[in-house]
């Protein structure tokens, strides 16, 4: 069973979410999901003002496997995105809850976060998609 | 032992032999190439000497020969590379193919000085037209990825003929090539996922939810990627075409088809063919490829150009004087000749009998590789389902019991004189093989090869670190991914190994 922290929000592309003090919240992909793409070679950005839609494809990571786009959350607008993974993608892999955020994204309303799936549901999920 | 070793060392480059004492083979002219070269006009003379490799004659010839003999190929290994369909060439397709009448004809030639080549090719288009149902072919796309492209280019012409130009979306399932969604962006649309169910066809539901007014139209492979047919390909047709979308068909698994059903009759609009697949093109390396495609009645006048005419004058090149709404050119000229008279030459031989023959045992090998596999106590992602002439196992099991990947499974294979099949693709089926064994192997190859997957799993349990750190009796062992993709090492003259060979010699 890969490591789902309690204190997260998850969605079923395998993004987490962290909601912060400030209002916005932190995304990335989660331990399972960096362990089925297997080692990062390379991560494609948003560009900070962007702004998506809930499930719009906003950002790419690109692995020996496959390349594989990543999912917003939420309605938003990008406000901070981890430049260092564009020389070290590998901290994807070495650390995907901190080291490995990938964007901070500023949402449209905030109510939107409680439809995101709680640890439980996700573990459930992620249980269902490995039989 | 000692032989072995000799045999497998990683040969060097051929930049590491030079020596500037070196110089002058048997075919080289007799001039004085310094001097010749004075003669050229100033501005086309370089100002730096070209950095070649100074090499004997035969340490060329031995360097070359011993890369040849390191190569893997259909010609002396089986080759079961999943969506790929590495079937063998007969050798009568490449010897015909190079009649000094083809291969000493100039592109620029005559149509009066043409008409043999020319009728090869009107035949070979009316052969494709009529195997895949469709109403006219093209031949110009000298590759599958430019087929594509064609097909989706034109697609968007329809649309934009038809002052419809809000559809901005192209649907391609989750099981797809990456290539659909590569060629849709390329033609500027969106690409809109639909999800595949447990038995390998599209979610009707999920597809519902997202045909509308700005559907351009849908990219599909049939049989798909997980080695199924599309059992619901009539109700999606018409789906599409309902809300005003056309359908796309990707030629990849069109093997396993082959003469038995139509992508014409399954309602598709476009489809493009890889001849360097189901024709027994040359395969592999980079091409040349060849990726003609056919188009329903809807399409036919966006077709790109030339193709080849008959009127009572003979056969002549159709321009776009005759199909002013053509999307225009691909190639220089009718794409790639040489291996269009390949395919041509391998659909005479087969015929019509012959193609249906292709289908029947291609789809019989894989069910029969898929059942031994099932009785051996193998994993299929699709159990339930008929394969069509490839099918996805999933190690995923023998990944928990044993702690061996697909990937480590893959690398043991190698050990054993087999190409890998195509692994981790589909994405969706963890730790998967998908397997193609084509209709060019016999049952002793077949049965040849389940023995050995047997013998591989028998490892796993008993010692996974000869799967984990195989190959063991290639030239070169594990490669680091990661490295290949962030530092490409591909000019000598930039390489570590030449400062460091440059150095020593001062």
């Amino acid at each position: 069973m890969s490591d789902i922290p309690q204190e997260l929000k998850y969605t079923a592309s395998h993004e987490w979410v962290r909601a912060e003090d400030d209002g916005t919240l932190t995304v990335g992909i989660t331990e399972h999901a960096q362990g089925l793409l297997g080692d990062m070679v390379f991560v494609e950005l948003p560009d900070v003002g962007d702004d998506f839609e809930a499930e719009q494809d906003c950002a790419v990571v690109e692995s020996v496997k496959a390349a594989s786009d990543i999912y917003c959350p939420i309605e938003g607008q990008i406000v901070a995105v981890n430049e260092e993974l564009e020389d070290s993608p590998e901290q994807i892999n070495v650390n995907a809850y901190h080291e490995g955020w990938i964007f901070r994204i500023q949402p449209v309303n905030d109510s939107h976060i409680d439809e995101l799936m709680g640890p439980d549901e996700y573990a459930e999920l992620v249980e269902s998609e490995s039989h | 032992m000692s032989k072995r070793i000799i045999e497998q060392q990683a040969e060097t480059l051929i930049f590491e032999l030079s020596d500037q004492n070196r110089r002058r083979s048997s075919l080289s002219p007799d001039i004085d190439v310094d001097k010749a070269c004075l003669e050229l006009p100033a501005h086309l003379q370089r100002k730096k000497k070209c950095e070649l490799p100074q090499v004997g004659e035969l340490q060329v010839v031995r360097h070359y020969t011993r890369l040849s003999q390191k190569n893997f190929s259909i010609d002396t290994h089986f080759y079961p590379l999943g969506s790929c369909t590495m079937k063998y060439n007969p050798r009568a397709c490449n010897t015909l193919a190079q009649l000094p009448g083809f291969t000493a004809r100039h592109p620029m030639a005559h149509t009066s000085m043409s008409q043999g080549v020319m009728s090869c090719l009107f035949d070979l288009q009316n052969m494709l037209t009529e195997a895949t149902g469709m109403q006219q072919v093209s031949m110009t796309p000298m590759a599958g990825a430019q087929g594509e492209f064609a097909g989706v280019a034109m697609i968007k012409a329809y649309h934009e003929h038809n002052n419809d130009s809000q559809r901005n979306e192209i649907i391609v399932p989750d099981a797809a090539h990456g290539t659909n969604p590569a060629t849709a962006v390329m033609c500027g649309y969106k690409v809109k996922e639909i999800p595949t169910n447990d038995q390998g066809d599209i979610d009707i539901e999920a597809l519902e939810k997202i045909i509308g007014p700005q559907t351009a139209g849908i990219m599909l492979t049939n049989p798909s990627t997980l080695g199924v047919f599309e059992r619901k390909i009539k109700l999606i047709a018409d789906m599409i075409h309902n809300a005003g979308g056309l359908l796309y068909y990707d030629g990849a698994n069109l093997n396993a088809i082959l003469g038995k059903v139509k992508p014409g009759d399954m309602g598709f609009d476009v489809i493009h063919m890889n001849l360097h697949k189901t024709f027994s093109t040359p395969h592999g390396g980079g091409g040349p490829g060849s990726g003609p495609i056919g188009v329903s009645k809807r399409l036919q006048p966006f077709l790109p150009v030339p193709m080849v005419g008959h009127n009572e004058q003979g056969y002549y090149w159709i321009s776009e004087k005759e199909l002013p709404l053509s999307i225009g050119r691909l190639s220089a000229w009718m794409g790639n000749v040489g291996i269009l008279l390949r395919a041509y030459i391998y659909a005479l031989l087969l015929g019509r009998d012959g193609m249906k023959r292709v289908a029947d045992f291609a789809t019989l090998n894989a069910n029969y590789l898929l059942k031994r596999l099932m009785a051996a106590d193998f994993e299929m992602a699709f159990p339930e389902r008929r394969a069509s002439h490839e099918f996805i196992l999933t190690l995923k099991n023998e990944a928990k019991k044993y702690g061996t990947s697909a990937m480590d499974f893959a690398k043991r294979l190698l050990d054993y004189g087999y190409h890998a099949p195509t692994t981790y693709f589909p994405l969706l089926v963890p730790e998967c093989f998908l397997i193609e064994p084509t209709e060019t192997e016999s049952k002793d190859a077949l049965d040849a090869f389940v023995d050995t997957l047997i013998k591989i799993r028998e490892e796993a349990e008993q010692s996974p670190d000869l799967l984990k750190e195989a190959p063991f009796e290639l030239p070169v062992r594990r490669l680091d991914d990661v490295k290949a993709a962030r530092e490409l090492d591909l000019n000598y003259y930039l390489s570590e190994k030449y400062f460091s060979k440059d150095s020593s010699q001062d």
